[in-house]
């Protein structure tokens, strides 16, 4: 086992936003966590990667057998835990090929040189190798270099915030390549997704509702279960991301 | 009396440290005008480009002249300095780009032991119909923070004329720097200020960018990136006037804050004054963005190497 969450909770504002929370994440598997939006699958994220104000109220955090919880986001990740952003962030006057070699200070052995990454994600190197990281990138030519951000790391567990959102249905095949290239290489993917087909490359999924796992099991159930119980669910657009949101402010 | 048989190696030195190559400071090949406190040490003029520089008693005048149509392949380089630790140079120059002319000015400012130093710059430009200008000033300071630099610049860009402006101080310490950049704009003309300022300890800041876009279709972006830390104080007014149909302006100002006695403050100020005419500001001042820092975190950096990393590429 590489990941265990053990009895997590996360309170923001006297808000509750994660309970109960149990779960784990095997060596080498994909494992999705499939839920409807604002049901707390970022927020999660963000208290495995140890993000400023997501330490949990309740709980322990364990990464292959040692227990993490009070560890800071940069130690984390020197175990090799990594996160790639929802929405990541611009970075005005840092290239592309200086910004995935500082993925690479801390990265695994038998790690991808800049050039591999970029076109394991379908960027063609020689173009964006010398671009900035800034606002003159599209949403889905900054996802897509985030995405090689994380390969060029080779880390141990990569958490993967929906790297399928703001990217065109035909190059959804393209990511979930790239995701499948992580396990193939030896690195455990947790998969946030709230697409089915995405969630369905999975070893195995999870399905996060109103901030606690409701079920873990074979991802076409899950999907199947997510399918017929969450689109009218009552806990669907809980403000739960909201609040998080407001947290960042703070 | 200051031996300037040895200020030729101490300025080329100064130069080197500031980012140029004094191997084409001197060189016939490039056009070039460098000046030690009050004294010319060397000006050289080349087809197309002629350099005229008088010393005065408080520092020197300059006239450049880039002829019409001329595009000048090598940058034309720019240097001045001051080696002393005191010393006032007052450098009064005047930029005129013929129509259709292309140029490149590569400036650098090298103040390396200033305790008592006062540079000011007072240029006029004037780009020419359809020229192109690209001027770039890289300042090279000491660490006491001795120094006084007051840069004024009143461009007249001409229609279809092009002025980029870079203005970078980030090595050393600032001392008190008070920029004044005005620019008037002609119709489809386009002006570009650039400005990154490293402030620490006890430095000031005043920035003032201005743009009047008075002519039809006439473009202009005012950038500004200051990083104040401990005691900086940091105040940025980006100004943009619309005057005419269709002038599109944007002022763009981003002030970092670290340290809790370091002030910034960024003053927008628009003014449309032809209804058709648009102008947008946007800053943001304060720490560090979290998330930028948070995912640079996120591969391993600890928080002060990642906010150096965005800082620095912030100011670079």
């Amino acid at each position: 086992m590489l990941l265990q969450l053990e009895n997590i909770a996360l309170d923001l504002n006297g808000k509750q936003i994660l309970h109960d929370i149990n779960f784990e994440v095997q060596k080498n598997e994909i494992h999705s966590i499939l839920g409807a939006n604002g049901t707390g699958k970022s927020t999660l994220s963000a208290v495995i990667m140890g993000l400023n104000g997501y330490r949990p109220s309740r709980g322990r955090v364990i990464f292959d057998g040692e227990d993490i919880t009070d560890f800071s986001t940069s130690e984390r990740a020197r175990r090799g835990i990594t996160l790639g952003w929802q929405e990541p962030a611009h970075f005005e006057g840092l290239t592309v090929g200086e910004y995935l070699k500082i993925s690479q200070r801390f990265a695994g052995k038998g790690f991808l040189s800049p050039r591999e990454c970029l076109f394991k994600v379908g960027l063609v190197p020689e173009k964006y190798l010398v671009r900035a990281v800034d606002t003159t990138l599209s949403g889905g030519e900054r996802k897509r270099i985030e995405l090689a951000s994380v390969l060029a790391m080779k880390p141990r567990l990569a958490i993967l915030d929906e790297p399928d959102s703001g990217i065109d249905a035909l190059s959804i095949d393209h990511i979930v390549d790239v995701i499948k290239t992580f396990s193939q290489t030896g690195t455990t993917v947790l998969l946030i997704t709230h697409h089915e087909e995405v969630a369905a490359i999975a070893d195995r999924a999870s399905l996060l509702c109103d901030g606690t796992i409701l079920r873990t099991g074979e991802p076409h159930s899950i999907a199947k279960f997510f399918r017929n119980h969450c689109e009218e669910c009552p806990h669907v657009n809980q403000p739960a991301e909201e609040v998080t949101s407001n947290v960042r402010l703070l | 009396m200051f031996d300037y048989s040895k200020e030729f190696e101490a300025i080329a030195r100064a130069y080197e440290v500031s980012g140029g190559n004094p191997g084409s400071l001197f060189s016939k090949e490039f056009a070039s005008f460098v000046v030690s406190h009050h004294k010319i040490l060397f000006q050289n003029s080349i087809p197309g480009v002629l350099i005229s520089g008088q010393e005065t008693p408080t520092g020197v005048t300059a006239k450049i002249i880039v002829e019409p149509g001329t595009i000048v392949k090598n940058p034309v380089h720019l240097c001045y300095g001051i080696i002393p630790a005191e010393g006032i140079q007052e450098i009064v120059s005047e930029f005129e780009i013929g129509d259709g002319a292309r140029v490149y000015f590569l400036a650098h400012c090298s103040f390396p032991n200033a305790i008592k130093v006062k540079h000011v710059m007072d240029a006029k430009i004037h780009v020419g119909k359809k020229a192109e200008m690209t001027y770039s000033e890289t300042h090279y300071h000491g660490e006491d923070g001795g120094i006084e630099v007051l840069p004024v610049t009143k461009a007249i860009v001409d229609e279809g004329g092009q002025l980029k402006s870079e203005f970078k101080l980030i090595k050393g310490t600032v001392g008190l720097l008070r920029l004044d950049y005005e620019a008037s704009l002609k119709g489809k003309a386009v002006c570009e200020f650039d400005t990154k300022v490293y402030g620490k300890r006890d430095d000031r800041v005043f920035v003032k960018e201005s743009l009047f876009l008075n002519g039809e279709n006439s473009r202009g972006l005012a950038k500004t990136r200051v990083v104040a830390t401990d005691r900086c104080i940091s105040e940025v007014i980006s100004e943009a006037v619309g005057n005419a149909p269709n002038a599109r302006g944007h002022v763009d100002c981003v002030e970092i804050v670290k340290g809790r006695q370091a002030r910034a403050s960024a003053i927008p100020k628009l003014l449309v004054v032809d209804d058709r005419a648009k102008l947008t500001h946007e800053a943001a001042i304060g720490t560090v963005d979290k998330k930028q820092v948070e995912t640079l975190m996120a591969r391993g950096l600890d928080e002060n190497e990642a906010v150096d990393v965005v800082v620095k590429g912030m100011l670079r």
